[in-house]
């Protein structure tokens, strides 16, 4: 293993290089632009053996990705916020059609107003698109999902698509040390890929996306949902065969000083490395203060979010993304997971960062303390709002 | 000689304007850091990207690891380009006594310290421009700023930062890269530090 100094996006680049995909389709769009950029020069410079397709927009990327899928490939493509809308009709072929296909997606915001910064709109605009969703805390993280996405999405007995997401621009673009590992142990974790089906098996004849009416179409639906219950059986297998090569956890819900703490911040992807620093200068000052990162957020891991936060008085949930009239995405998540708990801790949403407006360390410090006095409410709260 | 002392995380701020390489400061700066075993973050701060509009990029360097991402509000170094940003308050935000600036200036300390009464920290005038000039033949001066920096701050070591030079140039050309590392050696001597 080495340590190298990557950019998230060069971390994505960089498990894309050693996975060596069969087909990549390219569309550039910031912030994810960097990761197609890095893995075109692997083309040119023959590290990999993969097809580069240029494509004319998104919907074609995600198109070209569900043929090439469907005819055995492993296919992969990456893309953020508008360009994931656009994207947005064929990326749930890409999970009804049951394709293994892994799409890095870099957060950003959703026009309009137009806004190349980080927020999560685009990818919870799709939570319900039967992908699989994997956040990242880092560059670090970004590197290691791509693993646990490739295999999770090409295990026959889930067979569905999975988004490895990290912010954009914070850690996209942040220069960060990266543990890579060595080609040859990247290699044998991922394996060779040989579906059961595909539209090449001349001898096994099949259908990718046929047309489903009243007589099967539901109970297709039912088996995908069946598919995401298939990663609770077999994720953690995946995640200790990981382990062992690069000695790092992967929980689908990371409990950072929860034990005995008081309030509990709930957040995904850079927020809660951010919110990490901030726990660890409370604990100094005697705060029972603690995090709790959501990894996996499709399929939603509520029991173990509920064993983590069931004892605490206070949780605060950070959303970098509005469910515009609702209550926001992962405080509604976190709600549920608390449902039904004889004493279930008190929660307060707070929302964020939208359109890449900073998270400061003093806003996290407000939250903490506002929790800390027990106070909570059902309103939507904002920090680093002006006005 | 100023020491970065027992401080776990040292914090550096760039400004310069688009096309002057502060974010490729930052992260050579890191790079090196990285070669000796210390934690690194660099990042630059992206508006609308234009050539010659102010831009900052900051790095931080640290014995354990490093978690937080907000932007550095008060840095330990401030590292000045283009001196004639020296004047937009927004460079100066957040320094306190303790902060080392390094400005790209042929003028002496006093005169810089006229320009900017409400800075406290100490100032290090290097003329990176004119090591430019004549060793890199252009006004590339991200490159000796690294140099006067490392002598001031010894937060990285010269030999580490010129391996980090050196292999960033190289991939244009042997020439940039023997140019830029000979920037840099030349502004690490001539700092008066």
């Amino acid at each position: 293993m080495q340590k190298k100094a990557l950019t998230g996006a060069g971390a994505s680049a960089e498990a894309m290089r050693q996975i060596n995909p069969d087909v990549v389709a390219a569309y550039p769009i910031t912030p994810q632009t960097p990761i197609m950029e890095t893995f075109a020069k692997f083309v040119n410079d023959g590290k990999v053996s993969t097809e580069l397709i240029r494509v004319e927009s998104e919907h074609s990327a995600m198109s070209a990705v569900i043929g090439a899928s469907s005819a055995g490939a492993r296919a992969m493509t990456a893309t953020s916020s508008v360009g994931l809308a656009l994207m947005f009709e064929v990326v749930n072929a890409a999970s009804g059609m049951r394709l293994p296909i892994t799409m890095p997606v870099v957060n950003r915001a959703l026009s309009s107003p137009i806004n190349i910064h980080c927020d999560h709109s685009d990818t919870m605009a799709c939570r319900d698109a039967g992908w699989i969703q994997l956040y990242s805390e880092n560059a670090q993280e970004a590197y290691d999902n791509m693993f646990l996405a490739q295999k999770l999405s090409e295990h026959p007995e889930i067979l569905l698509p999975t988004m490895i997401m990290q912010d954009g621009f914070i850690t996209s673009h942040s220069v960060e040390p990266v543990e890579v590992l060595d080609d040859e142990t990247a290699k044998s974790f991922i394996g060779s890929y040989n579906p059961e089906h595909s539209l090449l098996l001349s001898k096994k004849p099949v259908t990718f996306g046929a047309l489903q009416l009243f007589d099967y179409f539901f109970e297709t639906k039912r088996q995908q949902e069946l598919a995401m219950d298939n990663v609770w059986r077999f994720y953690y297998s995946i995640a200790d065969e990981l382990t062992q090569l690069t000695g790092r956890q992967y929980p689908l819900a990371e409990p950072y000083h929860t034990e005995d703490a008081e309030v509990i911040l709930v957040a995904l992807n850079s927020a809660a490395s951010t919110i990490k620093a901030v726990v660890n200068k409370l604990r100094k000052q005697g705060k029972k203060a603690g995090l709790l990162k959501i990894r996996l957020f499709r399929p939603f891991p509520y029991s173990e979010v509920s064993q983590h936060l069931q004892k605490v008085k206070s949780v605060g949930v950070f959303d970098r993304s509005y469910s515009f009239g609702a209550n926001s995405p992962l405080l509604s998540e976190i709600i549920s997971s608390l449902f039904g708990l004889e004493q279930a801790p008190k929660v307060q949403g707070y929302i964020f960062g939208l359109g890449g407006r900073d998270l400061l360390e003093a806003d996290i410090e407000k939250a903490f303390e506002e929790l800390f006095q027990g106070k909570t409410s059902f309103e939507k709260k904002y920090l680093g709002l002006r006005g | 000689m100023q020491d970065s002392g027992n401080k776990s995380m040292i914090e550096l701020r760039f400004h310069g304007r688009g096309g002057q390489g502060a974010k490729t400061a930052a992260q050579l700066l890191v790079e090196a850091a990285l070669k000796e075993g210390k934690f690194i973050q660099a990042f630059p701060e992206y508006g609308p990207e234009r050539t010659g509009a102010p831009v900052k990029a900051f790095a931080r360097i640290s014995s354990e690891a490093i978690l937080t991402y907000q932007p550095i509000l008060n840095p330990d170094y401030l590292v000045v380009i283009d001196p004639t940003l020296l004047v937009n308050p927004s460079v100066t935000e957040g320094t306190t006594e303790n902060t080392i600036l390094i400005i790209n200036s042929d003028s002496p300390e006093d005169e810089i310290m006229a320009r900017v009464p409400h800075f406290k920290g100490k100032i290090y005038p290097i003329n990176a421009s004119g090591i430019a000039f004549e060793k890199i033949k252009m006004d590339k001066s991200n490159v000796p700023m690294l140099g006067a920096l490392a002598k001031v701050s010894k937060v990285v070591s010269i030999a580490c930062l010129k391996e980090a030079v050196y292999s960033h140039f190289i991939s244009k050309s042997k020439e940039l890269g023997e140019a830029n590392v000979s920037a840099l050696e030349e502004a690490y001597s001539k700092v008066n530090a």
